[in-house]
């Protein structure tokens, strides 16, 4: 935990060098590199397939990568070696895409079990952190209820308020909002748009290219294990751009019949 | 040796029954909760193990469920001694204190015997269930900070627990019959007992019928309190049937 008279170190929160990873003889991912400042919200987008979710798990370092490192506030993740990489997973807050809660144990359990297994904090602590970080995730009185009696938004607002809960440095969210009914993303994406002004670094994969648009400074495309094209989201995203950021948005944004460029995110 | 009814059944043949009920129960308990281990263990190997842990638990698996049990019993009680003969034989007294550990008392043979089947069976129920476990539970455990072994005992253990128990207590609804083959290797346990009295008394259709009644009310006991707890342990919001 970082006091206030020691500063932070200069340079990037996050650093991520040259990370290749291949799987079953298969090129996932392919010396891909990027950073984040403190604060900063990046937004990864691109086609299945393209590397976008195994880039977030050798981040974290659930996959290790073959190639490249992370580097955590200056920190090494390879250096860490296998039995300090914990520490290192500790300060990076995972959002899955179908939420991973644990089917077991209620809301406010949820959110405890790490408290108490990981950072070792007494039972009755642990419970009032885990029902502040529900109520910031506006799920007061929730806090009994199991992931099988809660709606898809409640149960991504748990996973969030449970990765919340660890104090991370830096949050990756693996298509936050993709499993949801419509009617449920916003108060997800609300949530997460308080944490990005709230100052959380994030790096999210989505394809609310609106919504997105309109939190970052910058887009990524990701595309057959590369970052292919990255800038300001009114650059990537105008037509003019002949991006293939703008060719790949406008598929999606046909659906919905919204131009991306013009693009804004739904009202809070 | 004239005997009325009452008498015969009052004084023969329920302290009898009640006396080899006790002998069973003594058997069973152990045998099903030492099978349960072995399952959770077994399971647990074979669904998360390395390739060479899985081969092994895997031809556990295969010789104990496709031997029938008769021969597995037979093997522990009759078998088995005769390794110790060829231990001392081979290896004079010296090796006595390891041929003694051969030489098993019937109902060390019995317990064994029951707990190592049923546990090969209990396995598979408990890998079954563990292998339907969405591994995204166990990441999202281990991206809290959570070492594996930790993620693996609070996180996807008491979830696949959960799911396996239907099968668990099918497989002790089991284990409370077949452990009437310990009559085999001279326990008289209720089974036992009953063969005693019948053949003795000349009266079968009584004896069995009664000792049937017995175990009835044995595994219904235990179906009632299998569903217990599998009420008990339901996670609400999950359907259980």
């Amino acid at each position: 935990m970082r006091t206030p008279s020691s500063p932070p170190p200069p340079g990037p929160l996050l650093n991520v060098v040259g990370v290749s990873k291949s799987l079953g003889g298969k090129l996932l991912l392919d010396r891909v590199s990027l950073s984040l400042n403190r604060g900063e919200l990046k937004v990864l987008i691109g086609p299945s397939g393209g590397g976008k979710s195994t880039l977030l798990q050798c981040i974290h370092f659930l996959l290790a990568p073959d190639e490249g490192d992370v580097f955590l506030d200056g920190v090494s993740a390879r250096e860490m070696g296998k039995k300090n990489i914990r520490s290192f997973r500790q300060e990076i807050g995972m959002i899955f895409q179908d939420f991973n809660l644990f089917d077991h144990l209620s809301a406010q359990n949820n959110v405890a079990i790490a408290l108490r297994r990981v950072k070792k904090i007494p039972k009755k602590e642990a419970l009032e952190r885990a029902r502040l970080e529900l109520r910031r995730v506006g799920l007061s009185g929730k806090e009994e209820l199991y992931p099988a009696q809660l709606s898809g938004g409640q149960k991504q607002r748990v996973s969030i308020a449970r990765a919340l809960a660890m104090d991370p440095k830096i949050m990756l969210l693996d298509e936050p909002t993709s499993a949801l009914d419509p009617e449920l993303i916003g108060e997800v994406l609300n949530v997460i748009q308080d944490l990005s002004e709230g100052g959380m670094t994030m790096l999210m994969v989505t394809h609310q290219v609106g919504f997105a648009s309109h939190l970052t400074e910058e887009i990524l495309f990701m595309e057959n294990g590369r970052i292919t094209e990255s800038g300001p989201p009114a650059l990537l995203l105008g037509e003019a751009s002949r991006s293939r950021t703008y060719e790949f948005c406008s598929k999606f944004m046909e659906i919905s019949g919204r131009d991306p460029a013009a693009a804004r995110p739904s009202s809070k | 040796m004239p005997m009325g009814t009452f008498d015969f059944y009052a004084n023969v043949l329920i302290p009898a029954l009640n006396h080899g009920l006790w002998i069973s129960v003594k058997i069973i308990v152990p045998s099903s909760l030492l099978g349960i281990a072995i399952g959770i263990l077994v399971g647990a190997g074979r669904a998360l193990g390395n390739a060479w842990l899985t081969r092994v638990l895997n031809a556990y698996v295969a010789l104990f469920r496709g031997t029938p049990l008769v021969v597995q019993l037979m093997m522990w009680f009759y078998g088995l001694p005769s390794l110790s003969l060829w231990l001392e034989k081979n290896f004079g007294p010296g090796a006595a204190p390891v041929a003694d550990l051969f030489r098993l008392s019937p109902y060390a043979a019995s317990v064994i015997a029951f707990a190592m089947c049923s546990g090969a069976y209990q396995s598979e129920y408990i890998r079954g269930a563990l292998l339907s476990i969405k591994r995204g539970q166990f990441l999202a455990a281990l991206s809290l900070g959570f070492t594996k072994s930790q993620a693996f005992w609070s996180v996807t253990l008491p979830v696949a627990l959960r799911r396996a128990l239907p099968g668990c207590g099918n497989e002790i609804v089991y284990l409370i019959k077949y452990s009437s083959l310990a009559m085999l290797v001279t326990m008289n346990e209720l089974t036992g007992e009953t063969k005693a009295i019948a053949s003795l008394y000349f009266r079968h259709l009584e004896c069995y019928l009664l000792t049937a009644l017995y175990y009835l009310a044995l595994v219904t006991l235990a179906t009632v309190f299998l569903r217990r707890l599998e009420k008990a342990l339901s996670v609400p919001g999950e359907r259980i049937d």
